[in-house]
């Protein structure tokens, strides 16, 4: 074989490659991306549907409930409340009045039921999608007070 | 005292980077022997320097110093005196003095290391070192000084996460962070060669042994990481495709490409551009994970309340490192020439797909880590990437790379004959076949992810024995060539690892009351009590767990629950049974009711520890390929040029 086709077939053999990679990965990016929503836009209606998605906020104080290994409580920012539902063990951060990011789906009756829940290793760490949350919801009431 | 006389080493180190960064470039421009001279006891100095403030920060947590900030943040009077030592890399700002001194370190280990080198070489590389402490100095100084003053002291410290109140924490960072800045060596000695236009055989050969030593550490740093993360998180796994984790992964991966692509350098003058690219590219992933880990933009384990601001900082010096070292090699790169010729079948084009798959799997990885920054950053809401994604990614593109492992070494350089391979890898296809049908049977589940492993491993490793017979033939191999294999090797039982794990591990979270047992995976856990106990800075509840196997008790396990009376924080100790074949794990949840109920979460993982094994073979592939003979000799390389290096 020539240089000249030698180098084009490596070429051509490397972007096909690229070309391949780039479709598995765009494919991939696209059926497991979940979308953060804060509970004012749940309550909104504006949720994905059929979909599982994320959802930041704060764990409401007095809301926890234990019946066996299902975990029932309120995710809040603080204007809207979205209940939940987990089955399984939480981790060691989970607290009420403390941040938390739930990932699930959301239920007909309003109930989401979270196959993930994510605390941060920090006491004083504020997961950020839970804090934009909260900052959302009361900027947006103070506007509706105005 | 102490505080001050460390800041003050500190900035003089930062003084003497700029002199180390300066002068000797200058005087290597000018042809100035004696600026050139400056470059060793600079690096030597400062090096001692960062130590010397390393050591303060470190004196002031051992002494319980709570007028500075940082110790008060992240120590406290009750924790045990091995963890106030590590607490100096606890938090962000003893961390990045962490990486300073790494930097500091390689750059003197260079000083001293490379006494058969042309001066003029060492001085460029010494100097591009220093650049780069002048940027992280002065990020350092500047925004994390970690001997800020405390006005009025505090009378107790916050004390340390208790996450991080580990063993694995006293190991796992400073290997981490010795892997990725040591990259700013191979990335230095690509800049210099860039610098003086000679981008020859005699570089690479100079580079390859820094650049393995750097990957040495880096996957020792990785693996610690991942089996702390398995004892201490809770959790159970090994791997989380967590942004950090992928922030020192990136430059793993990348690293991995330039070690075959520095062995086309020195052994066929051939990729060089690419080779320079590599190198850049891996230290400024390195810098990348940085900035990812330490301004905060991450949700992640690792993401700890932290000050955004820090974070562009870092961005720029990113910006100036990527920027600059790319203009240079737009700037040198046509001058370099293309270097032998090499058949479509030959060792070349391997490694070329060796390292067009890396690089693929490397761009796949980052694409995911930092998707939903950019698309947060652009105001286009907020998301996450999950784990499915990277497995659908990178698993794909590590079947062709783990397929072509073997045929590689086998491979001659220039022109190789397709069916000499193949009738050498005979043997090695059919027992590869073999075990990709029988051990998932063995098992007793065939999938198809653990029949290709199967087989992707046994093949890796029946070539592998195959190539070591042959050479052991016609005379003892070099300590390179055993190096290679112990770490293809590696791969081949971490993949096995990973598979077995993957496809047969069992789990339970289940509710047990005292004398309630539970089976999982022909294990049975029977709960005998749980029990409160006191720990020289927490109160634990630590339960009692009989495990058994056919009706016969093998042992009891003692998971813990504790509760860390500074910070009141919570903790999980999972108990581990571990085995050659297969760990059991068992972890405490919570009190469920007054039975005296908890929730417990069992495990059974095959073959997990063969994936840390599979890691630790790989690290000493690279560290009996580092120590090979030939980069302590003397060798003659082109025209009367003497140049060899001491590893």
């Amino acid at each position: 074989m020539k240089p000249r086709q030698k180098r084009i077939a490596l070429i051509v053999g490397g972007l096909a490659s690229l070309a391949i990679a780039a479709g598995l990965a765009l494919n991939a990016l696209d059926s497991n991306i979940a979308l953060y929503v804060t509970p004012s836009e749940v309550a909104a209606g504006k949720a994905p549907q059929g979909k599982a998605f994320r959802i930041g906020g704060m764990v409401k104080e007095g809301t926890v409930k234990r019946q066996d290994m299902t975990v029932r409580f309120v995710v809040t920012d603080t204007v809207k409340d979205i209940p939940v539902a987990y089955t399984g063990i939480l981790p060691d951060l989970f607290r009420e009045g403390k941040g938390a990011v739930v990932q699930g789906r959301l239920a007909a009756d309003g109930l989401f039921t979270a196959s993930e829940v994510l605390a941060k290793h920090d006491e004083n760490y504020m997961p950020p999608e839970a804090q934009h949350a909260i900052e959302q919801a009361q900027r947006a009431q103070r506007t509706l007070k105005q | 005292m102490i505080p001050e006389l460390g800041h003050f080493a500190l900035i003089l180190a930062f003084v003497v980077s700029i002199a180390q960064g300066v002068l000797p470039l200058v005087g290597a421009r000018q042809g100035q022997a004696q600026w050139i001279a400056l470059a060793r006891p600079a690096a030597q100095t400062q090096f001692l320097l960062v130590a010397v403030a390393f050591g303060c920060l470190a004196q002031s947590f051992l002494g319980n110093d709570f007028s500075v900030s940082y110790v008060a943040q992240h120590s406290n009077t009750q924790l045990p005196s091995l963890y106030r030592f590590s607490a100096v890399w606890g938090g962000h700002e003893g961390s990045l003095l962490l990486w300073v001194l790494m930097l500091a370190g390689w750059g003197a280990a260079v000083s001293l290391a490379s006494r058969r080198l042309p001066e003029v070489m060492v001085a460029r590389v010494l100097a591009v070192l220093g650049l780069v402490g002048i940027g992280l100095l002065a990020f350092v100084l500047f925004t994390s000084n970690p001997f800020d003053r405390l006005l009025p002291a505090a009378a107790e410290g916050r004390d340390l996460n208790p996450l991080l109140q580990d063993p694995g924490l006293v190991f796992h960072p400073p290997m981490l962070y010795m892997g990725y800045v040591g990259f700013s060596v191979a990335f230095a000695f690509a800049i210099a060669a860039l610098i003086s236009g000679r981008l020859d055989a005699a570089w690479a050969r100079w580079s390859r042994p820094w650049t393995t030593a750097a990957w040495v550490f880096l996957t020792l740093g990785i693996a610690l990481g991942s089996w702390w993360a398995y004892y201490e998180l809770g959790w159970g796994g090994w791997w989380f495709w967590d942004p950090v984790e992928n922030a020192s992964f990136l430059p793993w991966l990348v690293g991995t490409a330039l070690i075959h692509s520095l062995a086309v350098t020195e052994k066929r003058g051939a990729f060089k551009n690419w080779t320079v690219l590599l190198a850049i590219a891996a230290f400024s992933l390195s810098l990348l994970g940085t900035f990812l880990v330490r301004s905060g933009v991450l949700t992640s384990v690792h993401a700890f309340a932290s000050d955004p601001r820090r974070g562009v900082f870092i961005l720029v010096l990113l910006a100036v490192v990527v920027g600059t070292s790319l203009t240079l090699f737009a700037w040198r790169a046509p001058k370099v020439g293309a270097g032998g010729n090499f058949g479509l079948v030959s060792r070349e084009t391997l490694l070329l797909m060796n390292n067009v798959l890396l690089v693929v799997a490397t761009g796949s990885v980052l694409l995911g880590t930092i998707y939903p920054l950019l698309i947060d950053a652009l105001g286009m809401g907020k998301l996450s990437v999950g784990p499915p994604y990277f497995n659908a990614v990178f698993v794909p593109v590590m079947v062709p790379l783990l397929l072509l492992m073997a045929i590689g070494p086998m491979a001659r350089w220039k022109h190789a004959d397709p069916k000499a391979i193949a009738r050498r890898l005979r043997v090695s296809l059919a027992l590869a076949v073999i075990a990709g049908i029988g051990l998932p049977l063995l098992m007793g589940a065939w999938t198809p992810l653990t029949a290709i492993s199967s087989l992707l491993a046994v093949w890796i490793v029946a070539s592998g024995v195959f190539q070591i017979i042959e050479r052991m033939k016609t005379g003892k191999p070099s300590a390179a060539f055993w190096g290679m294999h112990i770490a293809h090797f590696g791969i081949a039982v971490f993949v096995f690892g990973v598979a077995m794990v993957g496809g047969y591990q069992e789990e339970k979270d289940v509710r047990m009351e005292p004398g309630d047992t539970v089976q999982v995976g022909g294990y049975g856990f029977r709960l005998l009590t749980v029990k409160d106990a006191p720990g020289p800075n927490y109160r634990a509840a630590v339960g009692s767990v009989e495990l058994s196997k056919n009706g016969r008790v093998l042992k009891t396990m003692y998971p813990e629950k504790r509760s860390y009376f500074s910070s009141q924080m919570p903790m999980t100790e999972a108990a581990i049974d571990a085995g050659f074949t297969r760990d059991v794990y068992v972890s405490l949840g919570e009190p469920l009711g007054n039975k005296g109920a908890w929730s417990v979460r069992v495990y059974y993982k095959p073959f997990v520890d063969w994936i840390w094994g599979g890691c630790l073979l790989m690290a000493l592939g690279g560290l009996i390929a580092m120590l090979d003979r030939r980069y302590r000799l003397r060798v003659k390389v082109g025209a009367g040029v003497t140049a060899g290096v001491a590893a």
